[in-house]
């Protein structure tokens, strides 16, 4: 065999761009999501402007069980992997160090890990920095410690995702930011309008060509859920620094009002995510990094339950080893926002920012 | 197959939207169904699964249509196609059933869209799917299964066997293996001929080898020759079939709706030899692109190259695949194929005739050529701006018109009368309706109508 006779496999974003021009030929699904009404504004189109169609889209896979061309049609179309493909590949090309976006989007061998490693070095500062006095978790580390390592790993990650999504936004051209864009994006996430199927009716993401709600609903539990928390653990903060309250509280207190409810909710959530994960089918998503995803899942399920399992083991001698459990999960979660399913989120905004300062599409033609 | 009854209460031949119509009919009614479509499931729904839109009377407006859109202007846009050449009760009685049409497809799992970017013309008269045909004939799968409809795929009908007024049953051939199919009652549904491109080139002439098929390539007509050879009365021309000019690449068959080009208004088109042939500019492309694919057709290889300028290649809704692109009219002649020498002439012949004057893309703007044998009455700029762009134009074969009479209830009828027990739904009889021409959306309006007729005096028949 000679050698001009091996074609060189097209890139996700060339294997992207030859579907999408197909689809703004034929515009069937353009009642789908807003991925379709975008792409009607362009003939041709340049990286950029896939990377942000890609990172519009939400995998909902209405696209592909209506469309006419799908394998083994020889233009065989399968947006929704086409895209989840470039989505993947931009995140990991914008991140930085990239190599660390490669390894631990695809790998969930290796968001264990460093789970592990965490959970090492947890165990071992509870036992080696054990304060002298404090009430419940702070009785196993103090709350200066918990500060002083939590502080970076959470700062140091989101600086990152900054930098990120700037270049993000240099690659798809995003315009001016106004606050009627940032509505219209968060109106946008906080509905899940993408996941709709346009009609309401939900998207079709575990049940073939069946519309379901329930992708919209776990991840909807997922996201408030997180929300609560992240809001419970600030008004901790808050109390702490500004009223002098330390932890423990009791239920009927802010941080426990806002922390239970959001615990359960992203506990119920990362279950029902996961689940729908394994009925889906694979090959209409980025299938390489399916581990990966799993893992962020699992991850958070983690997350939640730990923190849950601290709550109910309050004074018991579980605190200590949960403790440990607890904090590494939410370490790792921290430490890998930049370089997991994580970033989706501030990817997914941006995405919906930037549509939402375009022009309306047009339908100038005849 | 193991789950099948001895005899079903109804078979439906084909597995499209006029089947679908009828077998949930049917089954509504409380009849035991089997659906046989002859494509794997992959490639299940004919050309339904192309379309993406129905044409619906209404009084005022009605989600997705705008305004209104009544019986005798919906009337009088079909015999302006078929110019007379329709049966007119039929054609009310298709009109009328159509406005109930649409909250009954939405009971059963269609939903719609407004009008699509690029088709605002027809918001007031044709109703979307969302999602396109594929997702209408999903649903209405979904809703066929919920229902107890069974449905054998990869089921090919090849012969109904017919015993005086009655059908006993069918011969099959299901994923290669011979089966028969006992029913008391059959509705046909099974297309056109379009797909069987000898019996195409046997009616056409054998310039029909060079036509595209731009849907599925299993309506091949089986079902229809073998009701005509016995006896069936059948309607419609059988040497014409609807044809439109596509992109000249797009495959063999099953292309769909993207190979289509909109850019001829804006464009000239030259044959083989690289001369123009017809007026480019006669009307808005809407009115005039079913025209092109017999234009196209009766030109020497079947092939036409539409040429276009700079100024005028955002214009058009975008096609496909990419233009041939060319800096210089003999450089896009060329790697057209085109001798270049001649198509500088035409060029330059027709760039001469050019006028100056207002050009407007949206509507008849009269920019005419002067002094041409072929002239081009609107939009007639010359091709001064390069880049220039080609594309290479071949026919594409929506249906056929040959098909099966039918009566108001869907009936199927031979020389001695009715055939007591079969009934027949959508492109196999359209026929009775569409003499000649074609009314977009009307095609799924006659499914959907008579698929529901069909469906329901199966079940009755057999209650
Ligand atoms: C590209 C394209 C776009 C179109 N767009 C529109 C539109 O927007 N609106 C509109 O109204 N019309 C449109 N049409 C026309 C429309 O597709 C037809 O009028 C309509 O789909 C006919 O429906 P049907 O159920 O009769 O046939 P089909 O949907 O073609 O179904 C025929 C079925 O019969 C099966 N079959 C064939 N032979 C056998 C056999 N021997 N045994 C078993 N099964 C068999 C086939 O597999 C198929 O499932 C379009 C057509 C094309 C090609
Ligand atoms: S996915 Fe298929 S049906 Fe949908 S717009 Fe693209 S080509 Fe058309
Ligand atoms: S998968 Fe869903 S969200 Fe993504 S492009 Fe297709 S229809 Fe839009």
């Amino acid at each position: 065999m000679s050698l001009d006779l091996i074609i060189p496999a097209p890139s996700a974003t060339d294997e992207a761009r030859r579907q999408i021009e197909i689809c703004n030929a034929c515009r069937y699904c353009e009642g789908f999501c807003a991925v379709f009404p975008a792409m009607t504004r362009q003939k041709s189109f340049a990286d950029g402007d896939l990377t942000q169609l890609a990172n519009l889209c939400h995998n909902c896979r209405g696209c592909y069980y209506a469309c006419q061309y799908t394998a083994p049609h020889e233009f065989a179309l399968n947006i929704p992997a086409a895209l989840a493909e470039v989505r993947v590949e931009s995140w990991e090309r914008l991140a930085r160090p990239q190599a660390l976006a490669r390894l631990f989007q695809t790998h969930g061998v290796a968001m264990a890990g460093l789970l592990v490693v965490a959970l090492a070095v947890f165990f071992w500062a509870l036992g080696a920095l054990r304060p002298v006095e404090g009430a419940g978790f702070y009785a196993h580390l103090a709350h200066n410690t918990l500060v002083a390592i939590f502080a970076p790993a959470f700062v140091l990650p989101l600086l990152l995702i900054a930098l990120s999504v700037r270049d993000y936004w240099r690659e798809v051209g995003g315009g001016r930011v106004r606050l009627a864009h940032l509505l219209r994006a968060f109106d946008s996430a906080a509905r899940m309008k993408n996941l709709s199927g346009g009609h309401g009716e939900g998207c079709n993401f575990e049940k073939g060509d069946r519309f379901s709600d329930r992708r919209r609903v776990f991840h909807q539990l997922m996201m408030y859920g997180f929300l609560l928390c992240f809001a419970s653990t600030s008004s901790a903060t808050l109390m702490h620094y500004l009223l002098g309250l330390e932890a423990p509280y009791a239920l009927i207190s802010v941080p426990k009002l806002l922390g239970v409810p959001g615990g359960l909710m992203m506990a119920v959530g990362a279950v029902g995510l996961g689940w729908l994960k394994l009925r889906a089918d694979r090959s209409l998503g980025a299938a390489r990094v399916w581990g990966g995803e799993m893992a962020f899942v699992l991850l958070l399920g983690a997350v939640a339950l730990t923190g849950l399992g601290l709550y109910v083991a309050t004074g018991s001698a579980l605190v200590g080893p949960l403790l440990a459990v607890h904090l590494s999960t939410v370490m790792v979660l921290f430490l890998l926002m930049p370089f997991s399913k994580m970033v989706h989120g501030f990817y997914r905004l941006a995405a919906l920012v930037a549509e939402a300062g375009q022009p309306a599409p047009s339908s100038a033609n005849e | 197959m193991k789950d099948w009854p001895e005899t079903f209460d109804l078979a439906v031949v084909g597995g499209g939207n006029a089947a679908l119509c009828a077998a949930i009919t049917a089954a509504e009614a409380g009849a035991s169904v089997l659906i046989l479509e002859g494509a794997p499931k992959t490639y299940r729904g004919g050309n339904s699964r192309h379309t993406r839109n129905f044409r619906c009377m209404h009084k005022g407006p009605m989600f997705p249509l705008t305004d209104a859109y009544e019986e005798e202007e919906y009337l009088h846009d079909l015999m302006l196609v078929t110019k007379g050449k329709t049966d007119e009760g039929l054609a009310r009685m298709a009109i009328r059933s159509s406005e109930e049409c649409l909250p009954w497809m939405m009971a059963h799992g269609v939903r719609f869209q407004p009008s699509l970017s690029g088709t605002l013309s027809l918001s007031r008269t044709n109703a979307f799917f969302l999602g396109g045909g594929k997702a209408l004939v999903n649903a209405y799968y979904n809703t066929a299964e919920d229902l107890g409809v069974k449905v054998a795929y990869d089921a090919q009908v090849t012969h109904v066997h017919r015993e005086g007024d009655r059908i006993t049953h069918l011969d099959t051939e299901i994923a290669g293996r011979p089966v028969t199919v006992k029913a008391r009652a059959f509705v046909l549904a099974s297309g056109g001929f379009q797909a069987d491109i000898d019996w195409l080139a046997r009616a056409w002439g054998p310039s029909a080898r060079n036509f595209l098929i731009r849907g599925t390539p299993y309506n091949r007509g089986v079902v229809l020759r073998d009701m005509l050879d016995q006896g069936a009365e059948s309607v419609g021309d059988p040497t014409q079939c609807h044809a439109v000019a596509i992109d000249g690449r797009a495959p063999k068959y099953d292309g769909g709706i993207v190979t289509r080009l909109d850019c001829v208004p804006f464009s000239i088109v030259l044959n083989t030899n690289g001369e123009r042939f017809y007026n480019e500019g006669e009307d808005v492309w809407p009115k005039r692109y079913a025209i092109w694919g017999r234009l196209v057709a009766a030109q020497p290889d079947q092939v036409g190259f539409a040429l276009i300028d700079a100024k005028s290649i955002d214009l058009f809704m975008p096609s496909v695949f990419p233009p041939v692109k060319a800096d210089t009219i003999e450089e896009l002649a060329d790697k057209m194929g085109l001798d270049p020498q001649a198509v500088r002439a035409t060029v330059d012949g027709f760039n001469a005739a050019c006028r100056p004057g207002k050009f407007h893309p949206t509507e008849l703007d009269g920019l005419a050529t002067e002094g041409l044998d072929v002239p081009k009455t609107n939009w007639a700029r010359p091709l001064d701006t390069p880049p220039y762009y080609g594309y290479q134009l071949r026919p594409g074969v929506t249906f056929t018109y040959l098909g099966l009479k039918v009566d108001a209830h869907a009936q199927v009828h031979s020389a001695e009368g009715s055939i007591r027990n079969l009934w027949a739904a959508g492109e196999i009889m359209a026929g009775s309706i569409l003499g000649q021409g074609y009314l977009a959306g009307f095609g799924m309006t006659i499914g959907t109508v008579f698929g529901r007729i069909a469906g329901k005096e199966a079940a009755a028949h057999v209650a």
